[in-house]
């Protein structure tokens, strides 16, 4: 098996610059000092647990271009690359792009009336994409990304403005196994998550909103914010290995450990990672 | 705008296609994993929770673990804002609308004739899209094109010979959809009823319901009677008469024939110089009809026969006496023919054009031409019933494609006896309830 490979961006010119999400507020500045210390140790405590980072070029003027995780959706070799809903945003894709295909991806596009923000909002379980739609993704956009990679997509609608990503409340760590807030969804995507997933951890709301969903699986390894005890526990029950490491600067923008990182390789809980690529198109 | 739906009431709709109803509709489609990811429950839940309802069209479930699926949705709901903010809300969760485009419009080159391409009507209430929202097409009429007005005007079903260059028409069928019929819940007063031709049929019931239809119009609507000669020389004159006695027709449509067998019989008592009460031929009497209409062709017309107090009977003389709308149209071999009659054809079909607009129920008797022309011209949801002792003339009406059509084949005395005793018996009960 490949070393797990993972993008990372540092956050030069992080900052809080603009409110799009109600974690933003720009009268609640992140400080440059801690946020470096920050983004340090999580990029440590990942090589430290076995993975290799990349780096991408920060750029000023693009505080967000830190979330990685937010670049695109990879499958294989085929990145498809976010379209994203706030235009403050908009300047990172042709940044992601370039490095994407520098890097022997293939990136395809959706519609240009499609919003679609990556790995933020769609997450393989198994062999199944789960994606989150209606605050930031088009749910049609769900169903064409299914049909360019030729996958099962099972849209769920996020319910809670602070669960804006599918990745702030769900988070796949093994192909059948997934930590998840139940609030964040309606009962109709709670009903399709149950019945599509074996093996369900639910975060109590406080931890939730500490990010515990945002979590980096690296193997057995399972990378979170600091503030998320019990989900540490239930992860130990299951053999999981939990790190935490404080990432308090990242959450005044909405982001976590997983935000800050786009996994290549493919995530430890996608069957497509270890499956031979026989209908790779 | 956020759905919130209690745990444990998940979606058991099926709602039947019977009960749709609301008259503005839009087709959405849906695909992906629809089912597995209970998008299709969702949608059709909001849907119904929006105050709107649903008809699946189509829908074909993937077979194997990654294929997607694909519906067909019609949406229904009663306004036109309550639509929109129905489909505003199931567009978040991927229903897509199939038909975004607006009508093609193209001006007429020339007067009496469509622009190449127009869209050909059907006698189904139709729509249109301009600038982004469906409009009902008005004086709804088969074969014909759409004639979309100046600002504010509603498009309308318009024939061939009325255009007029500079026109608007519809071209194409982008942005042009056709109702299916609604079909309350409620069962039709026609239901029982399907609408194959048969001489075998009972007719009992058949009558009894014509005549609650004949009721029905006569308290909130307008009956037209299409009529043939035969009713004059069957002897069923004064079954008719006693309808319109009665206020049960509003409009009567014939040729000259009718009119005239009338008037002979009022006048002559013969028609075609037939006694009708003995049935023998008269000495003279193939001459009755033309002098009947001589007769009345040197008074000027009917009516003045009627108020000059020459014409003292008959069908034409209740029409008139009761204020029915009337309406005589001509053909080629006509005697005569009465000064009412309208001899241009093309000036005929616009009048009988104009004054069906209001026309609810429509009852055709021992007439094929007449009826066929009507039945052109009446819109697919006008309840039409056809009567004939030669099928192929049911036969014909029936193949306007209106499931509000319904054929009897008798003869017209004995329909006409049964229909004015049940009219009579049922408005005897309503009166006496």
């Amino acid at each position: 098996m490949t070393q797990p490979w993972i993008l990372m961006c540092p956050p030069d010119y992080y900052g809080i610059e603009y409110e799009i999400n109600p974690w933003m507020s720009r009268s609640r500045a992140s400080d440059a000092e801690t946020t470096r210390a920050q983004w340090r140790a999580l990029h440590d405590v990942l090589v430290s647990v076995g993975a290799k980072v990349s780096l991408l070029e920060p750029k000023q003027g693009l505080p967000d271009l830190v979330f990685t995780a937010n670049a695109a959706l990879i499958y294989r070799q085929t990145a498809v690359l976010s379209r994203f809903r706030h235009a403050e945003r908009q300047g990172e894709e042709p940044i992601d792009e370039a490095w994407l295909t520098a890097h022997g991806f293939t990136v395809r596009r959706l519609p240009p009336d499609i919003y679609f923000e990556g790995a933020g909002d769609a997450l393989f379980c198994g062999d199944t994409l789960f994606a989150g739609y209606r605050i930031r993704s088009h749910a049609r956009g769900h169903q064409l990304v299914g049909e360019l990679i030729g996958a099962r997509v099972i849209p769920v609608e996020l319910t809670d403005d602070y669960h804006y990503h599918l990745d702030t409340c769900f988070c796949p760590i093994a192909p059948d196994t997934a930590i998840y807030y139940p609030a964040a969804f309606d009962e109709y995507g709670l009903q399709a998550l149950r019945a599509h997933i074996p093996n369900l951890i639910a975060v109590e709301r406080e931890e939730a909103r500490r990010f515990a969903c945002n979590a980096v699986v690296v193997g057995r390894s399972v990378v979170t914010n600091t503030g998320c005890p019990q989900l540490h526990a239930a992860l130990k029950d299951r053999g999981f290995e939990p790190h935490e490491t404080p990432l308090d600067e990242f959450v005044k923008a909405g982001g976590s450990a997983k935000c800050l990182t786009l996994r290549l390789d493919g995530e430890d809980a996608a069957a497509w990672r270890t499956a031979p690529a026989a209908r790779e198109a | 705008m956020t759905h919130s739906h209690p745990a444990g009431k998940l979606p058991t709709h099926a709602k039947p296609a019977a009960a749709i109803a609301g008259s503005f509709a839009e087709e959405v489609e849906i695909r992906g994993h629809i089912i597995d990811s209970l998008i299709l429950p969702k949608i059709l839940d909001i849907i119904t929770q929006g105050g709107g309802q649903f008809r699946i069209k189509n829908i074909s479930i993937g077979q194997a673990r990654n294929d997607p699926s694909f519906a067909l949705l019609e949406v229904r709901a009663e306004t036109e804002q309550r639509l929109q903010e129905i489909l505003a809300v199931i567009a978040d969760h991927g229903a897509v609308p199939t038909n975004q485009q607006d009508c093609a419009v193209v001006e007429a080159d020339i007067d009496g004739a469509f622009p190449e391409g127009f869209y050909s009507t059907t006698n189904q209430r139709t729509e249109v899209r301009a600038a982004g929202h469906w409009h009902e097409v008005d004086l709804q009429e088969m074969d014909c094109g759409i004639l979309i007005g100046d600002d504010g005007a509603k498009p309308r079903c318009i024939a061939m010979t009325e255009v007029r260059k500079g026109d608007r028409i519809v071209c194409g069928h982008a942005g042009v959809r056709v109702i299916p019929p609604v079909r309350s819940s409620e069962p039709h007063a026609f239901e029982f009823m399907n609408s194959a031709v048969s001489t075998e049929k009972p007719k009992g019931t058949a009558i009894r319901e014509i005549a609650r239809e004949l009721i029905r119009a006569h308290e909130a609507g307008k009956t037209l009677v299409v009529g043939g000669p035969a009713i004059v020389h069957t002897g069923s004159g004064e079954h008719l008469c006693r309808l319109i006695r009665g206020g049960y027709i509003d409009k009567l449509f014939a040729g000259n024939a009718l009119a005239t067998h009338d008037i002979e019989q009022s006048l002559f008592g013969t028609s075609l110089g037939v006694r009708l009460d003995e049935g023998i031929s008269v000495e003279a009497g193939h001459e009755h009809h033309l002098r009947s209409i001589n007769r009345i062709r040197r008074l000027g017309g009917i009516r003045q026969a009627v108020q000059q107090g020459v014409l003292k009977s008959g069908i034409m003389y209740e029409c008139v006496r009761h204020n029915v709308d009337f309406l005589l149209a001509g053909s080629i071999r006509d005697d005569g023919p009465l000064p009412d009659v309208i001899t241009d054809s093309l000036v005929a079909q616009q009048e009988m054009r104009s004054r069906i607009r209001d026309v609810t129920f429509c009852l055709m008797i021992a007439t094929t031409l007449h009826s066929v022309a009507v039945g052109n011209l009446l819109p697919a949801w006008v309840k039409v019933v056809c009567v004939d002792i030669n099928p192929s003339t049911v036969i014909k009406l029936n193949d306007r494609g209106s499931s509000q059509t319904i054929g009897l084949v008798t003869d017209v005395e004995p329909f006409l006896r049964a229909l004015v005793q049940d009219v009579e018996e049922f408005a005897g009960e309503k009166r006496g309830s």
